[in-house]
């Protein structure tokens, strides 16, 4: 069963997966995980399984598109592409994740000083 | 997991299209890994590193797939299916103990929905009419009898008229029991029961009928009768269930009778009203006719919205109090208590229902302990799979889970069967007409009965399988994985004998109440009823219609001296009032003595022939019976029995004295003194009681023959019959009633609730034994080795069985022991249901323990046999 760390990882996965998406265009979960991978810098390893979870719960948000197609090299592929709502989550979520790391930030570099007022 | 609507669906959807959703999800799964091995060799890998690679990356499939199906379905759902799929595998696999738990469930939980349908129809639920809490039984304080329970038709008349308190009153001629209606031109006569009632019957208690309509105006009137309603039974048994039926006629007492309306099937009156009778006709009490026939009606009042009991009773009184006034000539006048209408039909029924609900709850808690130590004793050799698979990372809450998955389908499935049980038993109740319990014809298996029984299948499940599970799921891994492959979940020997301990104990409570009553019940059909019920029977005869009253008496005497011509046949004599059938009081004083405004003047009064007293085999104590010289010109003449001479004469001997009635309107000299005899009820003492002769006095109503036979009455009924013939030539047949009958139909009540507990008493033996077995053959396959290397010892065998036998009694009298302690403290609750017996009575406590002690013998015998015949070297080696 979930637990509230798990949710706040997934929530994070799910965040960095539209925002693939709204960058890319149609893209199929493979070509997700290694973008990802790819942007930070080989930080983030992901167990690529993980992203289908992923995928299929904003699919039944309704907040990406699935459809099966063929890959450049004639491999078929499940593609995935951001829509309206998806778009219009990926703002608020983004604004929301900038205002907390702001406020972890502020917090954290507030040093000892804050703690002596 | 906060879900929007939308993807709550999508998950419903996903759900119930699992296979295509996976399939989809494994063609997704192998296009990624092939896009990674192609990435991978294009980036120089080998094939097979390259294959290697992209499955290292994309980590465990499994998982990933538990984790896609958790996303996009209904997770809990899911996992509950699971652990459903593998309890029942588990069931397959042990078919004896599934088998065994789930009829031990059924017996249980069938029981109860058999009891809370019962306690439901007859206490819980309301009685069949529009708005029932308002209505209202009109009670009269004081005095026994049906006739000081009554009120004279202008009573009613100025009640209706002047209380605000009702909506309406109505009621019914509540001696309809003695007359019958005889129903010809439809096929075989039949004999019919029948009720007249107050015009606005159905209206004021809120019935709706099936069809048709209420009596008119103008039918309310007519005398006699032109139109009837009739039950549901009989339109279902004599007419087809045809709503045509409205407008016909009906042939009764040789009129015609046009029915107007059909009963509903919620509704049946003598269920509600007079259990024990019959009642298919409904006819048109006509008040008018009716204000000198003296206390007849029972009347039930229908509250005006919103008025509280209390409130009703102090207005109604007033109302009453001022009808007195105007009607100084009824004497002390009338007295009432208004009480809830429900509360009168089941008033009775409260104390022995409370008792078998008690009873059959105690039923289903020993199966709740029996399951739990069947469970316990499973889970001695599941451990070692429980273990493997928590060793294989299900958690213990998982475990928990799945294990009470499996006892609340056991309880499930085990409901189910009982509800099949309780429904067959439910009908044999419902059919039972001749016990005169309240309501119980109309006892059905619905929907808050089964809702009820969800309910404590649930609770059971639970119950018993909660203890095992927590058990199991927090056995110590290492241990189970190491212990040999029988399995052991060691150390709770003392669980499972203090499981049974338990169990012996709410047993023996439940011997002991239901020995009490057993002995209540044999004191009750052992008292003297003061004449010889088992060969005499009484069958009714209907004079011809119009005739004198001369040619009634010479119709009388004909039809004894035909009777008695019968071979078999002693004697014969014509009474208005059988016993324990007919309630009625008569006043009776002694001429001469001074009465306390108050006292008890009352009297049971029978209209007989001469010859009752021999027919029935009433002793004589002193003076004569009556005889052909007791004519309607001769001296008017009373026997009495001993209570009335005792009550009336003290210390003066009675024959001789002249009794007064109808407030010394009547002047009879006292010829005989009688015994007494049980006429209200096996269980009340004798009141006074008086006799009068048929041709001085009567007939009041129809009389009925009685006759007295050698052999049994039903064997010489057909003669009987047929030398009655010439005088009744339409003689519907099945009249016949025993005398013993009567007494069964007065004690039915007591052998409904005796019959109840020695079932309940019974499973609870049973289930008891079936612990005691589990327990004792569990320890001895325990201590097999043990018992082997005793034998090699030199123990005999004798010796092994001793052991087991002494452990089967020893908890079986610790069980005693408990319950005991429990009964002393209940059997005061049941101490009014007892008649004749104390409730510490020693002879039940015997009783009880020499069942328990038996019922422990025969439970370890098995296992005691299987201790001895354990061979020292077999044993050593299994290990």
């Amino acid at each position: 069963m979930s637990t509230p760390k798990l949710d706040l990882l997934q929530g994070t996965l799910d965040l960095l997966v539209l925002q693939t998406l709204a960058t890319l265009g149609a893209t199929h979960g493979y070509g997700i995980a290694r973008r990802i991978e790819q942007v930070s810098g080989n930080q983030i390893l992901l167990n690529q399984g993980t992203i289908y979870a992923s995928l299929v719960r904003l699919q039944q948000r309704g907040w990406i598109d699935a459809e099966w197609g063929t890959s450049d090299n004639n491999r078929s592929a499940k593609y995935y592409t951001i829509t309206r709502a998806g778009r219009k989550q990926l703002a608020a979520e983004t604004e929301k994740w900038n205002r907390i790391s702001a406020l972890v930030q502020c917090v954290l570099s507030a040093g000892p000083e804050g703690a002596a007022q | 997991m906060n879900s929007t609507p939308r993807e709550l669906l999508a998950r419903i959807g996903s759900f119930f299209r699992r296979g295509q959703r996976d399939a989809d999800f494994d063609r997704e799964l192998s296009s990624h890994l092939q896009l990674a091995i192609d990435d991978n060799i294009r980036a120089g890998m080998s094939p097979g590193e390259a294959r290697r690679a992209a499955a290292a990356r994309f980590g465990s499939v499994a998982s990933a797939a538990e984790e896609h199906r958790d996303a996009r379905a209904l997770p809990r759902l899911d996992s509950v299916l699971q652990d459903v799929r593998v309890a029942v595998r588990g069931f397959r696999r042990d078919p004896g103990f599934t088998l065994v738990a789930l009829l031990i469930l059924a017996l249980g939980i069938g029981a109860n929905t058999a009891v809370f349908s019962v306690v439901n129809t007859i206490l819980l639920r309301d009685l069949p009419f529009r708005d029932a809490q308002r209505l209202v039984w009109i009670e009269r304080r004081g005095g026994t009898g049906l006739s000081d329970a009554t009120f004279q038709a202008v009573a009613y008349e100025e009640y209706a008229q002047h209380s605000r308190t009702f909506e309406s009153i109505t009621g019914y001629f509540a001696f309809f029991a003695y007359s019958t209606y005889k129903w010809t031109g439809h096929g075989e006569p039949e004999r019919l029961g029948g009720v007249d009632v107050l015009p606005n019957f159905v209206p004021a208690l809120g019935i709706r009928l099936a069809y048709g309509r209420n009596f008119s105006e103008e039918e309310s009137k007519a005398n006699p009768p032109t139109a009837i309603l009739i039950s549901h039974s009989l339109w279902k048994r004599r007419f087809g269930s045809d709503p045509k039926v409205i407008g016909t006629k009906m042939i009764v007492q040789n009129r015609p009778l046009n029915i107007v309306g059909v009963m509903p099937e919620s509704f049946d009156f003598s269920s509600t009203f007079v259990p024990g009778t019959r009642v298919d006709l409904f006819l048109p009490a006509v008040v008018s006719g009716m204000r000198n026939w003296g206390n007849i009606f029972s009347l039930v009042g229908r509250l005006n919205p919103g008025i509280s009991i209390e409130r009703a009773n102090s207005e109604f009184d007033a109302t009453v109090a001022q009808v007195n006034q105007r009607h100084r000539d009824w004497g002390a006048g009338y007295s009432t208590k208004l009480a809830p209408l429900q509360q009168h039909v089941n008033g009775n029924m409260r104390r022995p229902l409370l008792l078998l609900s008690l009873a059959v709850g105690a039923v289903l808690l020993i199966v709740c302990t029996n399951l739990s130590n069947l469970l316990l004793a499973r889970a001695a050799f599941r451990s070692r799979e429980v273990a493997l698979r928590a060793a294989l990372g299900a958690g213990r809450l998982r475990i928990l889970r799945q294990l009470l998955t499996e006892s609340l389908l056991l309880s499930i499935f085990g409901a189910a069967l009982g509800v099949g049980a309780a429904y067959v038993a439910i009908g044999a109740l419902a059919a039972s007409i001749h016990l005169s319990v309240p309501l119980l014809n109309t006892v059905r298996l619905d929907t808050t009965a089964l809702g009820f029984t969800a309910g404590i299948a649930a609770l059971t499940g639970v119950l018993f399988g909660l203890l095992p599970a927590v058990k199991l799921s927090t056995a110590n891994l290492n241990d189970s994985l190491k212990e040999g492959a029988r399995g052991s979940a060691g150390g709770q020997g003392w669980l499972r004998s203090s499981l049974v301990i338990a169990e012996i104990g709410v047993a023996c409570v439940l011997v002991l109440a239901c020995g009490l009553l057993i002995r209540s019940l044999f004191a009750v059909l052992s008292v003297d009823p003061g004449y010889q019920p088992a060969k005499i029977a009484a069958l009714r005869l209907d004079p011809p219609r119009n005739s004198t009253r001369e040619q009634r008496f010479a119709f009388f005497e004909e039809a004894i001296r035909l009777t008695e011509a019968v071979p078999g046949v002693e004697r014969a004599a014509f009474t208005d009032a059988l016993p324990l059938d007919r309630n009625r009081t008569w006043d009776l004083t002694a001429e001469g003595r001074v009465y306390a405004p108050g006292e008890d003047v009352g009297a049971f009064c029978n209209v007989v022939s001469a010859g009752f007293i021999e027919t029935m085999g009433i002793p004589l104590r002193s003076g004569r019976t009556f005889n052909r010289h007791d004519t309607r010109d001769s001296e008017q003449v009373v026997i009495i029995n001993e209570t009335a001479a005792r009550r009336h004469w003290p210390g003066v001997d009675s024959v001789g004295r002249i009794a007064l009635n109808g407030g010394g309107r009547n002047k009879w000299r006292v010829v005989g003194v009688v015994g007494d005899v049980r006429n209200r009820g096996m269980e009340e003492v004798s009141e006074a009681d008086f006799y009068v002769p048929l041709t001085q006095q009567g007939p009041a109503g129809v009389p009925e023959l009685i006759f007295r036979t050698r052999q049994s009455p039903a064997a010489l009924a057909p003669g009987v019959r047929a030398a009655l013939r010439k005088l009744d030539p339409n003689m519907p047949p099945g009249d016949l009633r025993t005398l013993d009958a009567l007494i069964d139909r007065a004690t039915s009540p007591r052998r409904f609730l005796v019959t109840l507990l020695s079932a309940f008493a019974a499973m609870s033996l049973v289930l008891a034994s079936l612990g005691i077995y589990g327990v004792m053959s569990y320890s001895v396959n325990q201590r097999r080795r043990e018992f082997g290397i005793r034998m090699a010892l030199g123990a005999n065998p004798g010796d092994m069985r001793g052991l087991v036998i002494r452990r089967a009694v020893a908890l079986t009298l610790a069980g005693v022991g408990l319950g005991t302690v429990v009964a002393v403290f209940s059997t005061r609750l049941i101490a009014t249901l007892l008649y004749g017996v104390e409730p510490n009575d020693a002879r039940a406590f015997a009783a009880m323990l020499a069942a328990l002690i038996a019922v422990a013998l025969a439970a370890a015998f098995v296992p005691a046999l299987r201790a001895s015949r354990v061979q020292p070297i077999e044993a050593l080696r299994a290990e």
